[in-house]
């Protein structure tokens, strides 16, 4: 079923005419080894229903018990995300009718989220930071899978029947909400994709999940008003539903604006909803009215004691958290002199982690850079893959460099080495033998071909005697074009100036 | 968690019997809607009466002085497929198979 036409108000001119304001939804899976509150593992692909327990089936009598870990990922999540840790907190219902919760509510957190009042400082590509207020983050379970069959293309209305996996029902996960995101204007689409990719990185930094968008570990709603003024009240919002690439985030928020614009420029109203958002077109269709809070029931969830985590406990989670990618970032970006162009283009490269072990293996910042964010962030390019994902390692690279600091091979010829590298020829030192790409440092075929040089061009030679240096570079282009390069420029000099003055 | 307060004379109207029984799935004949309004009034009105002595005291949810039940994170033999699906009405592909759903997500 297609969406209807949506009349569009170019983003620009939305912008100019109205303040735009965030407020973003991320639903993190925890890579804990079982469920929220049942012994059931959580493999990813595992055969369907094959990881349920009564607890995770919501059958009759069965009763949860949280699982330690999770409660402690999220407390990890809540420290990483500068807030405070609820000295107690409960567990709640929401209760609502949908096939993928088959106990008719999904265990969450309501007033009392483990973790609240934080903030995340987000970097955007050219340096700009903002900061996002953390309203809270709490505990909850996933839901199942549905899968929609019949109908007309899988597409839910008209669907004849649905299947349910529960594998995914009970998964931890952590909700982290924001307060509304002010003062982005028109780099609310950045700012709100920046989030959600600081937050994957925290995720995987505080090794808290795999954090791996494209298998829905982390999900995103994206909800957005407008507002004539930054002084006037908040407009009404939408929600966009588990908006899962960084780039369908950017594309949702601009979708967003363009559309709650044309409406609000028609004299209409917002109507506060879910929408879906769609990868092909990067539109987003009108869901379900959205349900405000007390349709959901909450209580107190009974059949699960009260946490609450002690200082202590709070304080030594505190003391094992990892350095975080910004500081990471901070740290390594003195160590390696790097200027902040250069290292955001080593971001947004996604070659940091190449160029640390790059270095580690015994290359210089300098050099590690040179390799990772010429030659090779080229090729990723051309070849339209991952940086990380070249034929190449950071070990090999750092053998490369040190072939070229050795005097082996020169750039040039390390250029080639690098192509043959890629292409699967073997590490560089293989490649180098393969091709015969070493440097001449036998003596006699550079005099040879410099004798060859200077006979075809004899008043060189005079007026290098005579003082004049400028033509040597004349000869040593013809001796390295005689040796296709694989002379070392620096020898071939030296040797010119004893020919013509010396013996 | 937020509490009604409740003055004076309460008054639970049919609409909102309605409402709640559409929430909780609950079907109703209008009779039944105006019988319960009345019962439900009466209810709550004797727990606002507890409410008046409670004055500011918590809300308890939890009667027990316990907390942090935790259980440690390893995985047990999960249901076997057959078992999990076993009372399922239907079930296709070793999955649950359910009406059509509309209107929703």
């Amino acid at each position: 079923m297609a969406a209807a036409p949506v009349d569009l108000v170019d983003f620009d001119e939305a912008i100019a005419k109205y303040d735009p304001v965030l407020g973003i939804e991320v639903h993190v899976e925890l890579g804990t080894r079982t469920k929220m509150f049942c012994a059931a593992g959580v493999s990813f692909g595992a055969e369907p229903n094959s990881e349920t327990t009564p607890v995770s089936l919501g059958l009759p009598g069965s009763l949860p018990v949280v699982n330690g870990e999770a409660v402690e990922y999220a407390i990890r999540i809540g420290l990483a995300l500068n807030c405070k840790i609820a000295e107690t907190c409960r567990f709640a219902r929401k209760n609502y009718f949908y096939p993928d919760v088959p106990k008719n509510y999904q265990i969450s957190q309501y007033d009392e989220p483990i973790a609240y009042d934080g903030y995340l400082d987000v970097e955007l590509e050219d340096g700009t930071v903002y900061r996002v207020e953390i309203e809270r983050a709490h505990m909850e379970e996933d839901a199942g899978k549905n899968t929609h069959v019949g109908g007309d293309g899988g597409r839910i209305h008209g669907a004849a029947y649905s299947l349910v996996d529960y594998n995914r029902a009970g998964i931890p996960l952590v909700e982290i909400v924001t307060r509304p995101i002010t003062g982005v204007g028109e780099r609310a689409p950045e700012v709100a994709r920046a989030y959600v990719q600081t937050l994957r990185d925290i995720f995987r930094a505080l090794d808290v999940s795999e954090a791996r968008m494209e298998r829905g570990n982390v999900r995103a709603d994206v909800n957005l008003s407008l507002r004539p003024t930054p002084e006037s009240p908040l407009g009404t919002r939408t929600e966009t539903k588990n908006v899962n690439s960084f780039r369908s985030i950017e594309k949702a928020v601009r979708f967003e604006v363009s559309r709650q614009a044309a409406i609000l420029d028609a004299g209409g109203t917002v109507i506060q909803e879910t929408r879906h958002f769609h990868e092909d077109t990067g539109e987003t269709s009108s869901g379900r009215v959205k349900s405000d809070a007390e349709d959901y029931r909450y209580f107190p969830e009974p059949d699960l004691a009260p946490v609450s985590p002690s200082r202590e406990w709070v304080e030594e989670i505190r003391a094992t958290l990892p350095e975080l990618p910004a500081a990471r970032r901070r740290r390594l970006q003195a160590d390696w002199g790097y200027s902040d162009l250069e290292m955001r283009d080593v971001i947004n490269a996604d070659a940091i982690d190449l160029i640390e072990t790059t270095i580690a293996a015994g290359t210089s910042a300098a050099g590690a850079r040179k390799w990772w964010m010429g030659e090779l962030a080229r090729t990723a390019k051309e070849q339209d893959v991952a940086i990380a994902d070249l034929a190449i390692t950071p070990v090999q690279v750092a053998e490369l460099q040190q072939l070229v600091d050795d005097g082996k091979i020169n750039d040039k010829l390390a250029r080639q080495v690098l192509a043959g590298v890629l292409a699967g020829e073997g590490g560089p030192a293989q490649v180098v033998q393969d091709r015969g790409l070493e440097v001449v440092s036998d003596d006699g075929p550079l005099l040879a071909a410099i004798d060859e040089a200077l006979a075809a061009q004899p008043d060189i030679a005079d007026k290098i005697r005579g003082g004049n240096l400028g033509p040597v570079g004349a000869i040593i282009g013809a001796v390295m074009k005689a040796t296709r390069g694989q002379a070392d420029a620096g020898r071939v000099r030296e040797l010119v100036l004893e020919r013509v003055n010396g013996s | 968690m937020k509490q009604r307060k409740l003055v004076g004379m309460s008054t639970i109207s049919e609409d909102e019997v309605a409402r709640v029984a559409a929430l909780a799935r609950i079907d109703l004949r209008p009779d039944e809607i105006t019988r319960l309004a009345g019962e439900l009034d009466v209810i709550v009105e004797s727990v606002a009466q507890v409410s008046a002595v409670a004055g500011d005291a918590p809300a308890t949810s939890h009667p027990l002085p316990i907390s942090n039940v935790f259980r440690a994170d390893e995985p047990a033999p999960a249901l076997p497929v057959a078992a999990a699906l076993g009372a399922a009405p239907q079930a296709e592909d070793g999955r649950f198979a359910v009406p059509q759903i509309l209107g929703e997500e």
